[in-house]
């Protein structure tokens, strides 16, 4: 049996406590007496208070962590390794008879009666931190590779250099922020959430948290990121070549359900825009897994003409309290009351405007006027398409009654022409449908392949005439189709 | 003060970047393949080489890949591997 005493150099109960214990010590009793403090501070004290010997040192606070009292000063019984009581703070009469149950004598007489204590060492938040990441490297939930920047490196400019970045700064993926980011979910760091093209890297949850804490995310979305990224990396969703095509088109994330509004994200005014931290770092969160993971980089891998400002981020919540219709997630299978993701391959949006339509069917022609000139007027079945329908035009919908799938058949009606328009060289215009295929030209052609391309979600501000469009990329079976995933497993 | 990140890539290229090998110290014979990846007129340009390195008292070993798009069999990286000291590669045209 031994006593082992854990003190600081700061704290006031500690200096009345050690010299009974320092005395008891000299005299042969079974105690150690180990400083949270430094060696200078802790020399320093046993110097102020006439201790006979220093006490020793708890080197990065190892014993501390075990025993991760809330006080110091803190006695522990220990017997062969384990702990068989303690006292935190000073307590005179629990003292003694803990010291009597060591067998020691400890000089008590004088101290006062009760006194809590001052926090531990421990419990200061940036060592529990550090004590944390330190925990989870022991216990493997930790794995990735440390990379050490030097003192005379900026740490920004270091992880620019590295290539890191999606061209602005990163926040630090130290071990203390990845351990907090994976608080956020009950999963298994090491579980794979996908292999990410195109060099199929693996994205396993830790990956995916060094990645999002860069990306600036905020804990509490972190199981979207990770939901968002399965979807990604689902095979239909053809991320290889979306990365890989030349057309401007990146993953935009569609967030419908109640962890949208938990996470602080943005259905309303400016919901597709700048300025809500929950959108923008999910969208750049998958942008960089794509980037680090994946290894996709732009004029390397990807080898996109012109891009566009939605490949940094691309991500909104849909509004759904005054919604015409069910979340988009859970019009496509996920369960009402959770949160899904859908994403979609899909260029920058655009505006349509219509400030005079009364009905719906009037206003569904607008809307289908800007469908048609996706990529091109005379393209034909090749793109998909997200509209996001804006409240003051979805209130037309929901007066009527119109569901997704009314409005989707109206939308695919109105944005059929005539082939004799869409002909290549028509109207001294080369691009279009090869001649051999207009046989009449008056023929009805599509844009779509079919209704079912065409998605609908709700989002924006009160006030505002308008509607948002996201042209696709090649769509369906040859291209992307997009998908949906559940938030529910990544809790 | 220096800083602890995690690597956020799939860590396929390594943290810091130690040599294969150890470098040839200049003195001596070596024994070094040259190699042709099968891209127009690399032959020339090795074929010049060939003749320097020799004219030092080095011996060559002159080998190639089947066709520049794929990487080199590993027959032939085996025997780059096992018989030389260093290896020239005629990387375009």
């Amino acid at each position: 049996m031994e006593l082992v005493a854990l003190v600081k150099h700061d704290c006031p109960v500690c200096d009345q406590l050690l010299p009974a214990l320092d005395e008891a010590r000299a005299g042969g009793a079974p105690i150690r007496i180990l400083s949270q403090s430094g060696p200078g501070e802790t020399a320093a004290q046993a110097h102020r208070l006439k201790l006979e010997s220093v006490p020793e040192l708890d080197a990065e606070l190892e014993l501390s962590a075990r025993f991760d009292p809330d006080a110091v000063p803190t006695v522990v019984l220990v017997d062969n390794g384990d702990e068989r009581g303690r006292v935190e703070g000073l307590d005179r009469p629990r003292l003694a008879e803990l010291a009597d149950r060591a067998g020691v004598a400890l000089a008590l007489d004088g101290l006062p009666e009760r006194r809590p204590g001052c926090a531990s060492a421990t419990r200061d938040p940036d060592v529990a931190a550090r004590l944390a990441a330190r925990a989870a490297r022991d216990a493997g939930r930790l794995q990735a590779r440390e990379l050490q920047i030097g003192e005379l490196e900026d740490p920004l400019e270091a992880m620019f250099d590295r290539g890191f970045s999606d061209g602005l700064p990163l926040i630090p993926p130290t071990p203390e922020r990845v351990v907090a980011m994976l608080e956020a979910t009950s999963r298994d760091p090491q579980d794979l959430v996908a292999l990410v093209p195109p060099y199929d890297g693996e994205a396993t949850i830790e990956k995916v948290a060094i990645n999002a804490v860069m990306a600036g995310c905020p804990q509490n979305v972190f199981p979207i990121v990770l939901a968002a990224v399965e979807a990604a990396c689902d095979p239909e969703f053809a991320l290889l070549g979306l990365v890989s095509t030349t057309h401007p088109s990146g993953p935009v994330i569609v967030v419908s359900g109640p962890l949208a509004d938990k996470a602080g994200m943005n259905s309303h005014g400016n919901a597709l825009g700048q300025g809500n931290r929950a959108n923008l770092t999910i969208g750049r969160a998958l942008q960089l897994v794509v980037r680090n993971v994946g290894g996709g980089r732009p004029q390397e891998e990807d080898r996109a003409a012109h891009g566009q400002p939605g490949k940094l981020s691309s991500c909104f919540a849909e509004r759904l309290h005054d919604s015409p219709w069910p979340g988009l997630a859970q019009e496509r299978g996920v369960a009402e009351g959770e949160t899904g993701v859908t994403l979609f391959a899909g260029e920058a949006p655009r505006l349509i405007v219509d400030q005079l339509a009364r009905t719906p069917e009037e206003l569904c022609g607008s809307l289908a006027g800007g469908l048609e000139w996706i990529g091109h007027r005379r393209l034909r079945f090749a793109f998909d398409a997200l509209l996001v329908v804006g409240p003051e035009h979805a209130r037309l919908f929901r007066e009527a009654g119109w569901d997704r799938s009314r409005v989707r058949q109206e939308l695919q009606a109105r944005s059929e022409s005539p082939a004799g328009e869409l002909a290549r060289g028509a109207g001294g215009i080369a691009e279009g449908i090869e001649a051999k295929f207009v046989t009449d030209p008056a023929a009805a052609v599509a844009k779509f392949a079919s209704p079912d391309q065409i998605l609908l979600a709700h989002a924006g501000g009160d006030a505002g005439l308008f509607s948002m469009v996201y042209g696709g990329w090649v769509a369906g079976e040859i291209g992307s189709a997009p998908v949906t995933r559940s938030v529910e497993p990544w809790l | 003060m220096a800083v602890t990140i995690l690597d956020p890539t799939r860590e396929a290229a390594p943290a810091g970047r130690p040599l294969a090998s150890e470098r040839l110290s200049g003195e001596g014979q070596a024994t070094i393949a040259l190699l042709d990846i099968r891209k127009p007129r690399g032959d020339v340009f090795l074929d010049e080489l060939d003749r320097l390195i020799a004219a030092r008292g080095h011996t060559v070993i002159r080998t190639a890949k089947p066709t520049f798009t794929k990487p080199a069999p590993p027959d032939v990286r085996a025997e780059i591997a096992t018989r030389c000291d260093a290896v020239i590669e005629a990387l375009a045209d």
